[in-house]
């Protein structure tokens, strides 16, 4: 407990997560509400989509689907970015070697930082929902539509975006782990999470093989839960596989991640 | 004994940047680990503080297994320069460590104030200058009361006045009782602060004793003339161009013996090994 706690403090003082977060919300209210608002006023373009539709994603009944469809890319590396830096970050800073020789067992102090990144990225995720609401609420007050409150289907969006928050805190923390320092992580998984992928969708329209691959990977396997869960319309979202399928992948990455770095923590020298 | 080590080896590849060192840390004392840089002084400090796996042997701190809970809330330490977070003050810095070691806020202000910090315990870690970062450091060492003190390099980088301040403190410590076990590459450091030293190079442990004992026994340099004639009256006495050395403790009988058999005694003096000597000799660094 001590240790969740002084990793609470550390990272809920430190800037930079206040700043990614920031940076998230702003992206998530420009792509999510701005954009669509400022298209269905006037736009003379709507990305081929009706108005209808445009309608459709501010509504506030809809804003689980908002939040679950920023999360398989941006959001993500966003997230991933967050955990690398909080990692890594610790050994350019001096500050496992401080954190190790303090007190607790390897596996607790890991234990401890995870704990306080998941609480983090809760916030995250609750905040993403609670400003995209006031958003949704605020267009359809602007605008005079009819609204109602989001219906039970907001707690499996919740819960996938979390599902998918936490892949993504897995990724960061073990590259973070790997490359050990924050540099490395950052690039490495920023590259993955924007870059690769999508190159191998790419070349997944002439290899079979690697089209099957890319719906199970990390970001693939996160699009896929976001979209069935009615998350659709956004960059990452991909209807390919079930929900149950793609949420089965995301948690064998979250352990896989998260087992793998936990295990390099507790057994490598820290020299 | 608060540590003890027993053939502890650690080896990269074929390489052993620690090779079989034992050593003992006994209750009470300020023991110096003295080495040039790059002589596995805090590879063996890793050690003894878990961070690092030995390729074999053994070793012990407070009765403990090194790195397990047990031992390391008994122990402080500051390892190779202060490993704290550049955006957090100097005060949340020590409660984020506080908080890992189980202690409350009252032990925070208390390390504060050991180490002079409190004026500065607002600003933020990245501000301080680096003898404020060393302190500070002391100051995490410090939290729960431990029973044993580890400070490898606490005077790296300081400038003189900092250095001082470091010593003065170590000192303070010591005479409170605490256990201190420091490594350093300054002997005069070394030799003003320790009780016992123990002197490590190219991996080996090379001696282990207090600081008199290395310097070995003081010889008394004497010159007198007739040379010769002193020379044959001093039994154990060796000429060294126009000076004796001899010895012997006991200088008022030896000029006596001299200055009855007509020798005229011109100077009589001791003459000391530094610990510079001492250590140069066993390194091997010049």
């Amino acid at each position: 407990m001590g240790s969740v706690k002084a990793e609470l403090l550390r990272l809920w003082k430190w800037p930079a997560t206040w700043v990614l977060i920031g940076v998230w919300l702003v992206m998530s209210l420009t792509f999510g509400y701005l954009f669509n608002y400022l298209a269905l006023n006037g736009g003379t373009n709507t990305r081929d989509l009706s108005q209808q539709q445009l309608i459709s994603a501010m509504q506030p009944e809809n804003v689980g689907a908002a939040v679950v469809r920023g999360l398989p890319m941006f959001g993500g590396a966003i997230i991933l970015v967050l955990a690398a830096l909080a990692i890594g970050s610790g050994y350019g800073w001096g500050t496992w070697k401080t954190t190790l020789t303090a007190g607790p067992r390897r596996i607790s102090a890991m234990a401890g930082t995870l704990g306080a990144l998941a609480i983090i990225v809760v916030i995250l995720v609750t905040l993403t929902l609670v400003v995209n609401f006031g958003a949704a609420v605020t267009v359809a007050s602007l605008e005079g539509w009819d609204w109602s409150l989001p219906g039970t289907v907001l707690f499996e969006q919740l819960a996938a975006s979390l599902l998918v928050a936490a892949m993504w805190t897995g990724f960061g923390v073990f590259l973070g782990v790997v490359t050990k320092g924050p540099a490395l992580a950052v690039g490495l998984g920023l590259m993955w999470a924007i870059v690769t992928e999508n190159l191998l969708r790419g070349v997944g329209s002439l290899l079979g093989p690697v089209e099957s691959l890319t719906k199970v990977l990390p970001g693939g396997s996160a699009g896929n839960l976001a979209g069935a869960v009615g998350g659709s319309g956004a960059p990452g979202v991909l209807n390919d596989l079930s929900g149950t399928t793609a949420a089965l992948f995301l948690v064998g990455y979250v352990v896989f991640f998260l087992g793998a770095a936990t295990l390099l923590k507790v057994r490598r020298d820290l020299v | 004994m608060i540590v003890t080590t027993e053939k502890l080896t650690k080896r990269y590849g074929d390489r052993a940047v620690v090779d079989e060192v034992s050593l003992s840390v006994r209750r009470g004392e300020v023991y110096g680990f003295l080495g040039p840089n790059g002589a596995g002084k805090t590879t063996t400090i890793r050690m003894l503080l878990g961070l690092v796996k030995p390729t074999s042997g053994t070793a012990r701190v407070l009765g403990e297994a090194p790195g397990t809970p047990k031992a390391l809330l008994k122990v402080g330490s500051l390892i190779e320069g202060p490993g704290f977070y550049p955006y957090l003050s100097g005060r949340d810095n020590l409660r984020v460590h506080a908080h890992r070691r189980g202690v409350g806020k009252t032990h925070v202000e208390a390390a504060l104030e050991q180490v002079d910090l409190v004026g500065a315990a607002n600003e933020k870690f990245r501000r301080y200058s680096l003898g404020m970062k060393q302190r500070l450091g002391v100051a995490a060492a410090l939290l729960g009361q431990p029973e044993l003190l580890i400070l490898d390099e606490p005077t790296n980088g300081l400038d003189p006045a900092g250095m001082a301040d470091m010593r003065d403190l170590v000192r303070a410590l010591a005479a409170q009782g605490q256990t201190v076990l420091l490594s350093s590459h300054l002997l005069g450091e070394v030799e003003e602060i320790c009780d016992r030293v123990g002197v490590i190079s190219n991996g080996k442990l090379v001696a282990e004793s207090t600081v008199e004992q290395l310097r070995g026994d003081t010889v008394l340099l004497i010159k007198a003339d007739p040379i010769e004639k002193a020379h044959v009256l001093i039994e154990g006495s060796s000429l060294h161009g126009d000076v004796l050395h001899v010895r012997e403790t006991d200088a008022g009988a030896l000029v006596r013996t001299l200055v009855h058999a007509d020798v005229d005694v011109q100077e009589v003096r001791p003459l000391r090994r530094t610990l510079e000597e001492v250590f140069f000799e066993m390194t091997g660094v010049a």
